[in-house]
């Protein structure tokens, strides 16, 4: 019994890597939004997650990079609790949740996920668009039925958001009749319209067909610029070297190397980071 | 040599072709109808010149037979019903985390599925009586319709809730939604799209199994065929009377359940249009 206290035990102290610095954006003596202690997270047997920490400041963007399988998706559907972790804290925007990896704490623990999933917002790999509800309605949807928003307020910040991605024309649309690229650029949208504090893109070009990846990425570095706090986890080194304020690099459910762009992906000093993006540099020279 | 090469003759070609393609599909279907009608026209002249039909006997016993019609559908109607409620807690349930309400669920389907329609019906009317329980003939029709429907709908019902990607939920809830409003907005509406076809089919299935009603007395559609028939001693027409009336009721329906779907498909399409 004291040995299952202790595994699901989190330390006080978030450990800050010295590599983690506010950056260009940040407002002078800002504290951190986000703070992700201690990460880890085993499927069975498995050990994907192996206590990662992350510290985010309000107004930064940061690239999580890492071959398929390092664990990287799975941390950042950790921020959000779509991955409970076995053992770490999140706190997003001053709301704490730990790990229940005995599922003790009940909806209590349930109320704050919630909490931190409304400041969280969620970018996927495949879009999840509601296939059922135009776009507009895909937006409004959440701000409505959970933060028990005025429909005329939601649609009213939902068009500012579709307009900023470039598809207020499409309002009326059905997410069947768009393509793959304003589909994902919808997605933004329909995060945005939640006014979260952090948004969580999870590989969000992947699935999209080459020639559509530009429009989704320039959305981002948009975002990006004007200040939004980001977390991408992606394979766009372009995207990350232009973007990101920090770089991390993640291998088998730890980080291996953290710094900024020029740093990690122009002149990396761990041996992993050096090996996976040679890999990178030879696919990028035949192209 | 021949091969158009002004607008015009390009024009040409794609009428031609379109004229052509509208000549064979009206050919087929004249055929189709033709096949259709000789086939029914053989089965009626068979009856005719081979059984002995009476004129007066049929006009004497359709009407008997068809003022079952009402009890038919009413039946079948409210059993659906039935299921349909019966199915949607029992989806819930097979779906649920709960295993309370997990075998709960699970057992229902499993004992429902696992014995004939007829053996449940007739329990109802003869074995419940014996526990001081004893209900009318319609009460125990549509409990029993109800029931073994429910439970084979509810894995359609499952599926239908599965068939929905795991995305959606993870997209719903990671907006902030609950578990709850995940479900009532998210995945229920697209789930209940693929549903409504096999309601439909199990509805037009229900109008023929509503005839093991007659075992229990329901004076329905075969019960007055089967009754009117023996006390004659022709029961030969009876029941041919009655297999036209479910005939007839199973392509009425599945008319209607035709233009349901297509509704249903063209509110989709129209939805999509607009805008």
């Amino acid at each position: 019994m004291s040995d299952m206290k202790h595994l699901s035990k989190t330390p006080a102290i978030h450990p800050v890597h010295p590599a983690e610095k506010p950056g260009i954006l940040v407002k002078p003596g800002a504290e951190p939004v986000l703070k992700a202690t201690n990460i880890t997270k085993w499927f069975g047997e498995n050990h994907v997650l192996r206590g990662a920490s992350i510290t985010v400041w309000p107004g930064e963007t940061v690239c999580i990079l890492g071959r398929s399988g390092s664990g990287k998706s799975t941390f950042l559907r950790s921020m959000n609790f779509l991955e409970d972790p076995t053992d770490g804290t999140v706190e997003i925007d001053g709301v704490i949740v730990g790990a229940d990896p005995f599922h003790k704490e009940g909806s209590e623990r349930q109320e704050r996920i919630r909490e931190v999933r409304m400041r969280a917002g969620m970018v996927f790999q495949e879009f999840n668009l509601f296939p059922h509800l135009s776009v507009i309605e895909n937006c409004v949807e959440a701000p409505i039925h959970v933060k028990g928003m005025a429909r005329k307020e939601a649609e009213a910040i939902a068009e500012k958001y579709l307009a900023k991605v470039g598809l207020l024309e499409k309002r009326d649309e059905y997410p069947s009749r768009l393509s793959g690229g304003q589909r994902q650029r919808v997605a933004i949208a329909r995060a945005l319209t939640m006014q979260p504090k952090v948004l969580l893109f999870d590989e969000p070009t992947s699935a999209l067909d080459p020639t559509l990846v530009g429009e989704v990425l320039k959305v981002m570095a948009d975002l990006a610029h004007e200040g939004r706090t980001m977390i991408v986890v992606t394979h766009e080194m372009d995207f990350a070297h232009e973007a990101a304020d920090r770089v991390y690099y993640m291998d088998k459910g730890e980080f291996a190397e953290v710094g900024p762009p020029e740093q990690v992906i122009d002149a990396p000093k761990d041996p992993r980071t050096k090996e996976f993006l040679s890999r990178f540099r030879t696919l990028g020279a035949k192209k | 040599m021949n091969m158009p090469s002004t607008n015009h003759q390009q024009d040409q070609l794609a009428s031609a072709v379109a004229v052509n393609d509208r000549r064979r599909e009206s050919a087929w279907r004249l055929r189709f109808r033709l096949v259709s009608a000789v086939i029914l026209a053989l089965i009626l002249l068979f009856i005719g010149t081979y059984l002995n039909v009476e004129a007066s006997f049929i006009t004497k016993v359709a009407p008997f037979i068809l003022a079952g019609a009402g009890l038919t559908i009413a039946v079948s109607l409210l059993s659906i019903v039935l299921a349909t409620i019966l199915a949607t807690f029992g989806a819930l349930g097979r779906l649920s985390r709960s295993a309370t309400a997990n075998a709960v669920a699970s057992f229902y389907v499993s004992f429902f599925r696992g014995t004939p329609l007829l053996l449940q019906l007739l329990f109802w009317y003869l074995a419940l009586p014996q526990v001081g329980i004893v209900l009318e003939p319609f009460v125990c029709a549509v409990g029993a319709l109800g029931m073994n429907y429910g439970a084979y709908m509810t894995e359609i019902f499952r599926a239908g809730l599965q068939a929905v990607p795991g995305g959606q939920r993870e997209a719903a809830v990671a907006l902030g939604m609950s578990e709850r409003t995940a479900f009532r907005r998210i995945v229920a509406p697209q789930a209940f799209r693929i549903i409504v076809p096999a309601i439909g089919n199990d509805f037009v299935a229900m109008l023929k199994d509503s005839a093991l009603a007659s075992a229990v007395t329901l004076q329905e559609i075969l019960w007055r065929a089967q009754n009117v028939g023996r006390k004659e001693f022709k029961s030969l027409q009876t029941l041919l009377i009655a297999a036209a009336v479910y005939w007839v009721l199973t392509i009425l329906f599945t008319a209607v359940q035709n233009r349901v779907e297509a509704r249903l498909a063209a509110g989709d399409r129209n939805k999509e249009m607009k805008g």
